[in-house]
C-alpha cells in the first residue's frame, strides 16, 4: 500500500521525460492507432487502391502496364456482354434480395411462434448458411444437371407430367433464374435468423396492447412488427444487397457465366477477363464499375430505412 | 361501464394451477383492487380479464356477456401496462389514437377525442414526442391516455405505479384516484403494494397463493382481518403477532408472559392461539407491561420503538417523542377494543 502511495506522488511530483510523453494526447493517439492503421493500409487500402490503379492501365498478366486513363472504361461501354453482364448483376440483385427477404420474414415469422422441436428447426434453416458456398455450388449443378437432375427425375419418373430432361442452364432465362434459386437458397438463414434476432426484440406486450387496442393478425404485423422490424430490417437488407450484388463463388461454379455469356455477373465477368483472360486492366475496370451502385445500393438501403426519427435520442425535434 | 364477475375461475399452466378457483364480483363503477404478494397470481387474474389468457375453469362475465371464449378486442376493455407497453415508432397523438383508427373513427372525432384525453392528463405539449423522449411519469400518463380514449367499460391497471419514483408515485395515485371519480369507469387494479391500496381502493381483494384471502372495504380489511396472512399484509409497520394460549380471560405467552384481552371469545379456554397487536395500537401507560427498548426511530411525526417485553419483540408506534434509551424499561399497554386473536393452527379470526 504505502509503496503505491509512494510511487504515485514521485511520479505526480517528478514525471520523467518517457511517462511526459506518454501523457502526451496525440502521441497516444498515434501509438494507439498505428497498428489497426497499418493493417487497414497493408491488407484493405493497398489492394482496393491497387485495384482501382490496374483499372487505368492496361496491364496484362506477365507485362507490366501503362496508364491508359479511362480508356478501360470507354471499352467496356462499347462492350455489350459488359452490359449484358450489368444486366445480369442486378436483375440477380433485385430477384435475389425479394425471395430472400420475403421467404426469409415468412421464415423467422414461423420460428418466432410457438411451435414443437423449434431449437432444431431452427438449427437446420441455418445448414444452407453453414455449408461451404462451393460445396452447395456442386450440389445445385447436379440438381442442374442436364441428365442427372434429381428434378428432372422426379417430373420424368416419379410423377410422369413430363416427356424430357429439364435444360436448366442450357437457356439463358432457365440459367439465370437457376442461379437465383440457388442463391435465394443459400441467402435465406442469414436473412432469417437476423430477422428472428430482430422479432425476439419486440416486447410481447407491444402486441398484446394491439390486440386490446382491437388490431387483427394482419394489422398488428402492419403496424407494430413491421415498423419496430424496419432498423434491423435495414441492415440486413443492406448486407444482403452487398452480398448478392458481388456473388461470384455460385455463378462461377455453377455456370462459369455460360450459356454464351448470359449469366456473367460483373464479379464473374471481371475474374474471367482479369485472370483467365490475362486483361487484368480491363478485369479491374468491371470491378471498379461495381462500386457506384454498392455505394447507391448501401446509401440507399441504409438512410432509408435505418434511421428513424423515433429511435433517436432525447431530442425534442 | 359494466359490472365484472369472477366466477370460480382457475387457471393453470400445465399442471401448476396459478390461480385456485376465486370469486369475485365487482359492481359498476367500482375501484376494486387486487393485492397481494409477488407471484400470487394477480396479473394471470388480470390478464384472464382481458383476455390475454385462457380461463382455465370457471366464467368470467362482463356486465351480463360470459366473455371465456370472446377475444380480447371484443371484451372493450382498456389495460394499463406495467411497463407501459408504448409504441415506440409512434408519437403521443398516434400511440393514443391507434384504436380510434384502427376503429376507422372519422378524423374529427380521434382528434377530438385524442385532444380531450391529452386535456385531462395534462398532455399537451407532448402530443408530438415519441415515448423515449418522454419521462417514466409522462409514459405512465399516456399508457392511461391511450386507455381514456377508447372509453371502455372496465380499465384494467397492472402494477402501473412500480416503476416510478416514490414522490411521483403518490402523486399518481391521486391523480388516478381523480380520473376514476370523473369517468365512474369500473376499474380493477392490480398491485402488491398495500398502502396504494389502501389509499386508493373503494375495495380491496386481498390474493395469495391463487386464492382470495378476504375482500372488502379498505378499513374493514385493517379493522377485522379475516386470517393471519391478511393481517400481517395490511397496515405499516405489520401487526405484532404472538403465540401463546387463551387462560383465565387473558393470554399466556409461549413464555409464559400474561397479555390482556378485552373479552375472549366464549369457550376458548386453554385454546391454542395467536396474539395480534397492530404497532399504532400499543400506547405508554404508567401501570402496563415492562418493556426493554431496544431501538428508537423517530420520524418526526411519530416514533417507532422496537421492545422486548416477556422475551416477545414488539414494534411499537407512539406519537409521543421518545426520550428513552435502548437498555432503558418503558411500560406499554395495548389497546385492548382493537387486540386480534387468531386461531393457532389455521390462522383464522377469532375474535369477533
Ligand atoms: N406464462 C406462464 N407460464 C407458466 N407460469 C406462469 C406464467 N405466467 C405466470 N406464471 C406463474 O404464475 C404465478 C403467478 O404469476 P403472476 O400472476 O405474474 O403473479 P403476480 O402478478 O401476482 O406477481 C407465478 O408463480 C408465475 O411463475
Ligand atoms: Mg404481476
Amino acid at each position: 500500500m504505502t509503496s503505491v502511495a509512494e510511487s504515485l506522488g514521485k511520479t505526480s511530483v517528478q514525471p520523467g521525460p518517457i511517462a511526459r510523453l506518454f501523457d502526451w494526447k496525440p502521441f497516444l493517439i498515434v501509438i494507439c492507432l498505428l497498428p489497426a492503421v497499418g493493417l487497414l493500409t497493408v491488407f484493405l487500402t493497398y489492394p482496393l487502391g491497387l485495384g482501382v490503379w490496374l483499372s487505368f492501365t492496361d496491364t496484362k498478366i506477365g507485362r507490366d502496364g501503362f496508364f491508359v486513363g479511362l480508356e478501360n472504361f470507354a471499352s467496356l461501354a462499347r462492350d455489350p456482354i459488359f452490359w449484358l453482364s450489368v444486366f445480369n448483376t442486378i436483375v440477380y440483385t433485385a430477384l435475389a434480395t425479394v425471395l430472400k427477404f420475403g421467404l426469409g420474414l415468412w421464415l423467422a415469422l414461423l420460428l418466432n411462434e410457438y411451435m414443437p422441436f423449434k431449437a432444431l428447426i431452427r438449427a437446420i434453416v441455418l445448414v444452407p448458411w453453414i455449408v461451404p458456398t462451393v460445396l452447395s455450388a456442386m450440389a445445385f449443378w447436379w440438381i442442374y444437371d442436364p441428365q442427372f437432375s434429381i428434378i428432372s427425375y422426379f417430373f420424368k419418373d416419379v410423377v410422369p407430367i413430363r416427356e424430357q430432361n429439364f435444360d436448366f442452364l442450357g437457356e439463358p432465362w432457365p440459367a439465370r433464374l437457376s442461379l437465383i434459386a440457388a442463391n435465394v437458397w443459400r441467402g435465406i438463414p442469414f436473412v432469417a435468423i437476423s430477422l428472428l434476432a430482430g422479432l425476439q426484440t419486440i416486447s410481447p406486450s407491444l402486441y398484446e396492447a394491439a390486440m386490446l387496442d382491437g388490431a387483427t393478425g394482419w394489422q398488428r404485423f402492419r403496424y407494430v412488427t413491421v415498423p419496430m422490424l424496419m432498423p434491423v430490417l435495414a441492415v440486413v437488407l443492406t448486407f444482403s444487397v452487398i452480398f448478392t450484388f458481388t456473388d461470384f463463388q455460385l455463378v462461377y461454379a455453377i455456370t462459369r457465366g455460360g450459356p454464351n455469356n448470359a449469366t456473367h455477373l460483373m464479379a464473374t465477368l471481371a475474374f474471367q477477363r482479369g485472370i483467365p483472360g490475362g486483361q487484368l486492366g480491363e478485369g479491374a475496370a468491371i470491378a471498379v464499375a461495381m462500386i457506384p451502385f454498392l455505394v447507391a445500393a448501401t446509401l440507399i438501403s441504409y438512410f432509408g430505412l435505418a434511421r428513424r426519427k423515433w429511435q433517436q435520442g432525447e431530442s425534442n425535434d | 361501464m359494466a359490472s365484472v364477475d369472477i366466477i370460480d375461475a382457475a387457471k393453470s399452466f400445465g399442471a401448476v394451477r396459478v390461480i385456485k378457483g376465486v370469486n369475485i364480483p365487482i359492481g359498476d363503477g367500482e375501484f376494486v383492487i387486487l393485492v397481494g404478494p409477488s407471484g400470487c397470481g394477480k396479473s394471470t387474474l388480470l390478464r384472464m380479464i382481458a383476455g390475454l389468457e385462457e380461463i382455465s375453469e370457471g366464467q368470467i362475465r362482463i356486465g351480463s356477456r360470459v366473455v371465456n371464449d370472446v377475444p380480447p378486442k371484443e371484451r372493450d376493455i382498456a389495460m394499463v401496462f406495467q411497463n407501459y407497453a408504448l409504441y415506440p415508432h409512434m408519437t403521443v397523438a398516434d400511440n393514443m389514437a391507434f384504436s380510434l383508427k384502427l376503429k376507422q373513427a372519422p378524423k374529427s372525432e380521434i382528434t377530438a377525442k385524442v385532444d380531450r384525453a391529452a386535456q385531462i392528463l395534462g398532455l399537451g405539449p407532448l402530443l408530438q414526442r415519441y415515448p423515449r423522449q418522454l419521462s417514466g411519469g409522462q409514459r405512465q400518463r399516456v399508457a392511461m391516455g391511450r386507455a381514456i380514449v377508447r372509453d371502455p367499460q372496465v380499465f384494467l391497471f397492472d402494477e402501473p405505479l412500480s416503476n416510478l419514483d416514490a414522490k411521483l408515485r403518490v402523486q399518481m395515485r391521486t391523480e388516478i384516484k381523480e380520473l376514476h371519480q370523473r369517468l365512474k369507469t369500473t376499474t380493477i387494479y392490480v398491485t402488491h403494494d398495500q398502502i396504494e391500496a389502501m389509499t386508493m381502493a373503494d375495495r380491496i381483494v386481498v390474493m395469495h397463493d391463487g386464492i382470495v384471502e378476504q375482500m372488502g372495504v379498505p378499513l374493514d380489511l385493517y379493522d377485522r382481518p379475516a386470517n393471519l396472512f391478511v393481517a400481517g399484509f395490511i397496515g405499516s409497520p405489520a401487526m405484532n403477532m404472538i403465540k401463546g394460549s387463551i387462560r383465565n380471560s387473558s393470554f399466556e405467552t409461549e413464555k409464559g408472559n400474561h397479555l390482556p384481552l378485552g373479552n375472549a371469545p366464549a369457550a376458548s379456554e386453554g385454546r391454542r392461539a395467536i396474539y395480534g397487536v397492530r404497532p399504532e395500537h400499543i400506547h405508554l401507560a404508567g401501570d402496563g407491561i415492562p418493556a426493554e427498548v431496544v431501538v428508537v426511530e423517530p420520524t418526526g411525526a411519530e416514533t417507532q420503538v422496537i421492545v422486548k417485553a416477556g422475551g416477545d419483540e414488539l414494534t411499537c408506534v407512539f406519537r409521543e417523542r421518545i426520550t428513552a434509551k435502548p437498555g432503558e424499561t418503558i411500560r406499554i399497554a395495548p389497546e385492548l377494543k382493537v387486540v386480534h386473536l387468531f386461531d393457532a393452527d389455521d390462522g383464522r379470526r377469532l375474535s369477533a
